[in-house]
């Protein structure tokens, strides 16, 4: 198989995971359960793009680094003040002035 | 006459309010653009290879899935399943974004299903929640892929031209990390929400060296159980 092959079979499998339920399914084939549990995906899904990124380094799990602190932060900003910009802001400037000083 | 003006005033606005309102999570994205392109090079791959895999997959996470597996030379299979595995939460977001769309025409479903990534769920599903019953609701979606599309894109060629920019001190999954810890802040003070979030979190946690990276269906799923039990055992405290 060629790299052109496996580039267009990836592109279709990765459009066909976004469009397929996308186009698919509509509000008559939820039931108010699952309309109810559908609000929660963003919590369910956006951990797990989270906390490996800040709590595994080469596969192995590290409770104190620089990213830890800089992501505890972050945390309290978001809790405190609920902004998306002043999150990342502070989470970011804490995270270069640990790495860089 | 005004009518159609207002209209087009309209569906503007809505459109700019979704590049606004994505510009904030496309600092990971500028990272990681980079980032791919200098890692397809450095890998042996043309710049051509690059920038076509990005037009054609547009998905940084399945982009490095498959250009590391294949350099490592990984049978087809792990490279499809691992491809697999990591776009499984795409269906859980078109599964919530299908009742926002279900009345557009099937051209509509098509391009905003291509431009449907983490970035682009993660605001316009907060913007569509509350406004979806608004006519041109969904070119929130569209302003909010477009710009993520077209950063994504021109991060790739800075990668290609200018090298790698970003220092290899740096972690790139702790950017991706905060900007999507900005955006469960809200419900983290939701005693439901924050459940689900922790069982996530310590799913994604324990299962993170699984094959194919499951972790994050794994994760996924675990939290969506959990958040359905919530919701049929316990109606009455989480409303």
């Amino acid at each position: 198989m060629n790299i052109w092959t496996y580039t267009i079979t990836i592109g279709i499998l990765t459009f066909l995971s976004r469009y397929l339920v996308t186009a698919y399914s509509n509000s008559k084939t939820y039931s108010e359960t699952t309309k109810k549990v559908l609000s929660y995906v963003p919590s369910a899904v956006f951990p797990s793009l989270i906390f490996p990124a800040i709590f595994y380094k080469n596969s192995s799990l590290v409770l104190f680094s620089d990213e830890v602190l800089a992501f505890t932060v972050a945390m309290i900003v978001s809790i405190i003040f609920k902004n998306i910009f002043l999150t990342v802001i502070s989470g970011i400037s804490v995270y270069l002035l640990i790495t860089f000083l | 006459m005004y009518q159609s003006i207002s209209t087009s005033m309209n569906r503007r606005k809505i459109f700019f309010q979704g590049i606004k309102d994505v510009l904030p999570l496309n600092i990971p994205v500028v990272l990681f653009g980079v980032f791919y392109a200098v890692l397809c090079i450095e890998l042996g791959f043309s710049s051509h290879f690059a920038i076509a895999t990005s037009l054609i997959i547009f998905a940084g996470g399945s982009q490095l899935i498959f250009i590391t597996l294949f350099t490592a030379g990984a049978v087809p299979w792990v490279i499809f399943g691992s491809v697999i595995m990591n776009n499984s939460r795409n269906i859980l977001y078109g599964a919530v974004f299908s009742r926002y769309i279900e009345k557009k025409n099937g051209l509509w479903k098509l391009i905003l299903s291509f431009f449907l990534t983490d970035q682009c769920f993660a605001v316009s599903n907060q913007y569509l929640k509350k406004n979806y019953n608004q006519k041109f609701s969904h070119y929130h979606m569209l302003g909010s892929g477009i710009t993520v599309w077209i950063i994504w894109q021109l991060s790739n060629l800075v990668g290609i031209w200018l090298g790698n920019v970003v220092s290899d001190q740096l972690s790139l999954n702790f950017f991706v990390a905060i900007t999507f810890l900005a955006l469960i802040a809200k419900d983290l003070g939701k005693l439901d929400h924050f459940l689900v979030i922790l069982l996530s979190a310590i799913c994604s946690l324990i299962f993170y060296n699984l094959p194919l990276k499951a972790y994050v269906i794994v994760s996924a799923t675990a939290g969506i159980i959990l958040a359905y039990i919530l919701n049929k055992k316990f109606k009455g405290i989480f409303k």
